[in-house]
């Protein structure tokens, strides 16, 4: 463990904006992906679903 | 290489690995995670800073190998007219621009307090915001024309002009004299060498490991969905042709 504590932790030497802020974009960066891919695969889904089902 | 260009047999194999990939990357980011931010030890010069590191770098590393899987897709395309070369190009030119932008701003984050500035106009900089601009070029081209195929040529051939950027991104550290820091990993005959102790690279190896898989297991998706979108535009084409054919006036 390269920290005394947990507050030692959270202040990244001085450094949090930097640290935490980058950590925290990256962390939006990819379950934005995840969630906008998961979502469009499900709306195209069930529109193909749709779609088949009017042709029938 | 050709059988693949099918899509059902390509779909066979990616949505087999599917399953395998995600869990790796689940795996790698709860490994990479807790040893990026709390046991790795801070570096002697930048600090606590360093753990911005595993992600820039991680960022950095995607958007190099994905803008490098769009050019030889493209190229597949351009040459071979594969169908499913042109969709995994399609599929990843989203993720290679959110990466590419998270290795410019997590580098800012990491620029202003160890160099003073969020930004210098030097070679590596610049040619990775051209990079993020050829990205966002990609994309703004293949749904440029009504006709989705001109489209999709006209964004492959900008991806292989485009690719001439890759190398001198790359090498721009040890090509001028610049602000930002030299590689620090270097592939050789005898293996990886680096001047940088393990208690660093293991993190980053794990965090650039859990990137990539996060990748290939998000390109899965969106393949699917590039899929049955391309399945829904076919058989609504064709059903205005039965239609138009049956009853020509309303």
């Amino acid at each position: 463990m390269a920290f005394e504590n947990f507050a030692a932790f959270i202040d990244m030497g001085g450094y949090a904006a930097w640290v935490w802020t980058a950590y925290g974009l990256a962390t939006v960066a990819l379950v934005g992906m995840l969630v906008v891919s998961r979502r469009t695969l499900k709306a195209r889904t069930r529109e193909f679903e749709e779609m088949k089902a009017n042709r029938k | 290489m050709h059988k693949f260009a099918n899509p059902t047999q390509f779909m066979r194999i990616a949505n087999a690995i599917y399953p395998w990939v995600a869990g790796i990357c689940v795996l790698l980011f709860a490994a990479a995670i807790p040893i990026a931010l709390m046991f790795s030890p801070p570096d002697y010069q930048q600090g606590e800073t360093v753990r911005i590191m595993y992600i820039h770098v991680s960022s950095a590393w995607l958007m190099m190998m994905i803008y490098g899987i769009i050019a030889a897709n493209s190229a597949m395309f351009l040459i071979w007219r594969h169908p499913m070369a042109n969709l995994v190009a399609r599929a990843s030119a989203p993720m290679g621009a959110v990466f590419c932008a998270l290795a410019l701003i997590t580098g800012m984050l990491w620029g202003q307090p160890m160099w003073g500035t969020f930004w210098v106009w030097d070679a590596r900089l610049t040619s990775t915001l051209i990079l993020f601009f050829l990205y966002i070029g990609y994309i703004a081209l293949a749904d440029a024309f009504e006709d989705s195929e001109r489209g999709d040529k006209a964004a492959a051939i900008l991806a292989l002009v485009g690719s001439v950027n890759v190398p001198i991104i790359h090498f721009s550290v040890e090509w001028w004299n610049t602000l930002h820091q030299p590689s620090i990993i270097k592939a050789s005959k005898e293996g990886v060498d680096s001047s940088v102790h393990s208690s660093i690279l293991l993190p980053l190896f794990l965090m650039m490991g859990a990137f990539t898989m996060f990748y290939f297991a998000l390109l899965v998706l969106r393949l699917r969905s590039e899929l049955l979108a391309a399945k829904i535009r076919n058989a609504r084409l064709s059903q205005i042709a039965g239609h138009s054919a049956a009853q020509p006036a309303e």
